[in-house]
C-alpha cells in the first residue's frame, strides 16, 4: 500500500523539527487520556469494587478477595444468566448468519428491487432496542388464549392453528428441564428466551445479511468465470470459492454478534425485565438490578467483571491478530 | 431448461418477499395500533388496520396525561435532542483529529495505542458504570444532559477514531507530503488537505454517532433524573405499567424511532457504510 512506502520519510523529516513530532501526540492525548480514566482506571476500580465488601449503600472498601464471584456463582439468578446467555449467543448467532448468508446469497442472483428489499431487511438496526422490545413485547404478548388471544396467538387464532397458541415471552417453562446435582437452575432452554431471541435476530440478521453482500460482491467475478470455464457447476462455485472466501466475514460477523449477546441489556428490559421466573435474565440485566436497585455494589461489579472478561475472551484475541496482520 | 430456470426464479422471490414480511410486520403493527382511535383500541382488533386514522395516540404518548400526573416522551424527545446534537459534533472533531495523526502521523507505539483504544469499544459499559456514577457525581454532571454528552463523547472516541482512521488511510501520503515540503504544519495539512476530502467521513461518523446516541439506553437511565431523562427512558418508563394502552406505547415507540429512521431513509448508503467500519477493516 502507499501509505507504508510514503512514511518512513515523512518520519525522517520530522526529526528535524522536534515540534512536528510533538503537536500530534499532543493533539491526540485528551482522547487518550479520557479512555486511560474511562476504560481502564474505571475496569480497575471495578475490579477492585468487586473485591470488597460494599454491599450496602454506603461504600465499605475492606477486602474480600473473590468472595463475591464465590457468591454470585451459587446464585440462582446467575446461574440462570449464564444458562441463558448460553442459549441466547447460540441461536442467535446461528440464527443470523444462516439468515444472513441466505438473504445475501438470494440477492446476489441480479434481482430486481435489491436496494429496495436491502433496506427492508436493513432498517431494524437504525432502531433503539428500547422501540424493538417495546415492538415485540406486544407481538409476544399471549392475552387470554385460547378464549381471548392476542398478538401472534391471535393471528395464529385467525388462521385456525389454535393448537399452537402458547405463552411465548411470559412461559416459564424451561425445557426439557432437567437440573444437574451441582447447579440451582433447571437445563436447558428457558422457552420464553426463543421469542426474544426472534426479536434479536430480526434487529441484526439485516446487518449480518450487509457484511455477506459485500463479501459476495468483492469476490472477483472472473474468479467465477474462470471456474464456469472449467465446468464448475453453480453449487460447486458456491461450496468451493465463495463460501471459503467468505469465511472472515463470518468470523468478523460471530465477533459482533457474540460481543452483542454477551452485552444485551436494552432488549430485555423492554420485553420481559428478565421474567418470567429469570427465564430470560441476563448477566447485563443482572447487574443494573443489584447495583441500582439492591445497592449491592461489590456483588454487581463482580457480575460485570464476569461480562468484561467473557468479551475479552472474545474480542482480545480478534484485536491482536488485526494488529499483527497490519504489521 | 428455461421453465427449470423460471421456477428457481420465482422460489428466489418468493423466499426473498416471504423474509421482507418477517421485517415489516412489526412495522406494520406499529401502524395499525398508533393510528386507532382510543374507542376502536382492542386487543382482540390489534391486526386491523386503523379507520378512521386519529392522531390521538400520538398526542397522549407525547403530552403524558398531566391530571394523572403521568409523562409523555415529549420532554425526553427534547432532551434527547439537546443530548445528541453537541455530543455528535463533539465526537466527529475528535475523531477526526485521532484518525489523522493515527493514519498520517504515526509515531512509535502509536499502533499499539490504537488498538488499546479501539478495545473501549467492546466492553460491556456495566463494567465502568460505578465509577463513572461516581466520577459524574464528584465534577456535578451527574443526572444532567452536560454528563450524558460527556458520556457519549468519551464511549464514542474508539468508534469515530477508527472510522476517521480508515478513512484517511484512503488518502494517499503523496498529498499530506507534498504539502509539507511546501512549508505546511500538521494544522495547515489538516486543513487545506484532508479536510476538504473528509465530508463522505463526517456524514458516516455522524449518522453512526446520532443513531447510537440517540438509541442508547444503558447510560440514558443511569446518569439521568426525571429531569434529564432522554426518549429511550421516557417510552421504557411509558411500557412500564403507567400506560396500559398499547396503542399509545406504539404510537411513543415510532416517535421515539422517527429521527433515526428519517436519517436511514435519507442517508441509507452512509449508514450502511458506517455499519461496515465496524464490523470491518478499512
Amino acid at each position: 500500500m502507499a501509505r507504508t512506502t510514503a512514511l518512513p520519510r515523512i518520519r525522517a523529516a520530522s526529526r528535524r523539527w522536534d515540534w512536528e513530532r510533538i503537536i500530534p501526540i499532543l493533539m491526540i492525548s485528551p482522547s487518550i487520556i479520557a479512555i486511560a480514566i474511562f476504560v481502564y482506571g474505571f475496569i480497575g476500580w471495578t475490579g477492585y469494587v468487586s473485591m470488597t465488601k460494599w454491599n450496602t449503600l454506603l461504600p465499605d472498601y475492606t477486602w474480600v478477595g473473590l468472595e463475591n464471584y464465590r457468591r454470585i456463582f451459587q446464585d440462582v439468578r446467575f446461574q440462570a444468566d449464564i444458562r441463558n446467555t448460553v442459549v441466547f449467543t447460540v441461536v442467535f448467532i446461528a440464527g443470523c448468519l444462516a439468515l444472513g448468508l441466505t438473504l445475501a446469497i438470494l440477492l446476489d442472483q441480479r434481482i430486481r428491487g435489491e436496494n429496495t428489499l436491502r433496506s427492508i431487511y436493513l432498517f431494524p438496526m437504525a432502531l433503539s432496542l428500547i422501540v424493538t422490545g417495546t415492538i415485540w413485547r406486544w407481538i409476544f404478548f399471549p392475552g387470554n388464549y385460547p378464549a381471548d388471544p392476542s398478538g401472534i396467538n391471535l393471528i395464529l387464532a385467525k388462521v385456525g392453528l389454535e393448537g399452537l397458541q402458547w405463552g411465548w415471552i411470559t412461559d416459564p417453562t424451561i425445557w426439557p428441564g432437567s437440573r444437574p446435582e451441582w447447579l440451582k437452575v433447571k437445563l436447558l432452554v428457558p422457552l420464553a428466551l426463543l421469542p426474544m431471541t426472534l426479536a434479536a435476530i430480526w434487529q441484526m440478521s439485516g446487518f449480518t445479511m450487509a457484511m455477506y453482500l459485500a463479501g459476495l460482491r468483492g469476490i472477483p467475478d472472473e474468479l467465477k468465470e474462470a471456474a464456469r470455464v472449467d465446468g464448475a457447476s453453480e453449487w460447486q462455485i458456491f461450496r468451493l470459492i465463495e463460501l471459503p472466501l467468505l469465511r472472515p466475514i463470518t468470523l468478523s460477523a460471530v465477533i459482533i454478534l457474540g460481543h452483542f449477546s454477551l452485552k444485551v441489556f436494552d432488549l430485555v428490559m423492554a420485553m420481559t425485565g428478565g421474567g418470567p421466573a429469570f427465564a430470560t435474565d441476563m448477566p447485563g440485566v443482572n447487574m443494573y438490578y443489584t447495583v441500582f436497585q439492591g445497592n449491592a455494589f461489590a456483588k454487581g461489579s463482580a457480575i460485570a467483571m464476569i461480562m468484561l472478561i467473557l468479551v475479552a475472551l472474545l474480542i482480545v484475541p480478534y484485536l491482536y491478530s488485526n494488529r499483527q496482520e497490519e504489521m | 431448461m428455461i421453465r427449470r430456470l423460471t421456477l428457481t426464479r420465482a422460489l428466489v422471490y418468493g423466499v426473498l418477499l416471504a423474509f421482507a414480511i418477517y421485517y415489516l410486520f412489526p412495522l406494520y403493527l406499529v401502524f395499525a395500533t398508533s393510528f386507532k382511535r382510543f374507542a376502536d383500541v382492542s386487543l382482540s382488533t390489534m391486526w386491523d388496520w386503523p379507520s378512521p386514522i386519529s392522531l390521538e395516540s400520538f398526542a397522549q404518548a407525547w403530552n403524558g396525561r398531566p391530571e394523572a400526573n403521568i409523562r409523555g416522551i415529549g420532554d425526553g424527545f427534547l432532551n434527547s435532542v439537546r443530548m445528541v446534537v453537541p455530543a455528535t459534533v463533539i465526537s466527529c472533531i475528535l475523531g477526526s483529529l485521532n484518525g489523522y495523526v493515527l493514519s498520517k502521523w504515526r509515531f512509535r507505539g502509536s499502533e499499539t495505542l490504537f488498538t488499546l483504544i479501539l478495545f473501549g469499544m467492546f466492553i460491556p459499559y456495566q463494567s465502568i458504570l460505578i465509577p463513572l456514577v461516581r466520577f459524574l457525581q464528584s465534577i456535578q454532571l451527574y443526572a444532567t444532559i452536560s454528563g450524558l454528552v460527556l458520556v457519549h463523547v468519551v464511549y464514542g472516541i474508539p468508534i469515530t477514531t477508527l472510522i476517521f482512521r480508515n478513512y484517511y488511510a484512503g488518502v494517499p501520503n503523496e498529498l499530506v507530503e507534498a504539502a509539507r515540503i511546501d512549508g505546511a504544519n500538521f494544522f495547515r495539512i489538516y486543513r487545506s488537505v484532508l479536510l476538504p476530502l473528509s465530508i463522505p467521513g463526517f456524514v458516516v461518523v455522524a449518522i453512526w454517532q446520532f443513531t447510537q446516541i440517540w438509541n442508547e439506553y444503558l447510560f440514558a437511565v443511569v446518569i439521568s433524573s426525571t429531569r434529564a431523562q432522554p426518549a429511550t427512558v421516557a417510552l421504557q418508563n411509558m411500557g412500564g405499567g403507567q400506560f396500559t394502552e398499547y396503542n399509545v406505547q406504539m404510537a411513543g415507540a415510532l416517535i421515539v424511532a422517527a429521527p433515526t429512521l428519517l436519517v436511514y431513509v435519507l442517508l441509507g448508503r452512509y449508514f450502511l457504510r458506517g455499519l461496515l467500519a465496524g464490523a470491518m477493516k478499512g
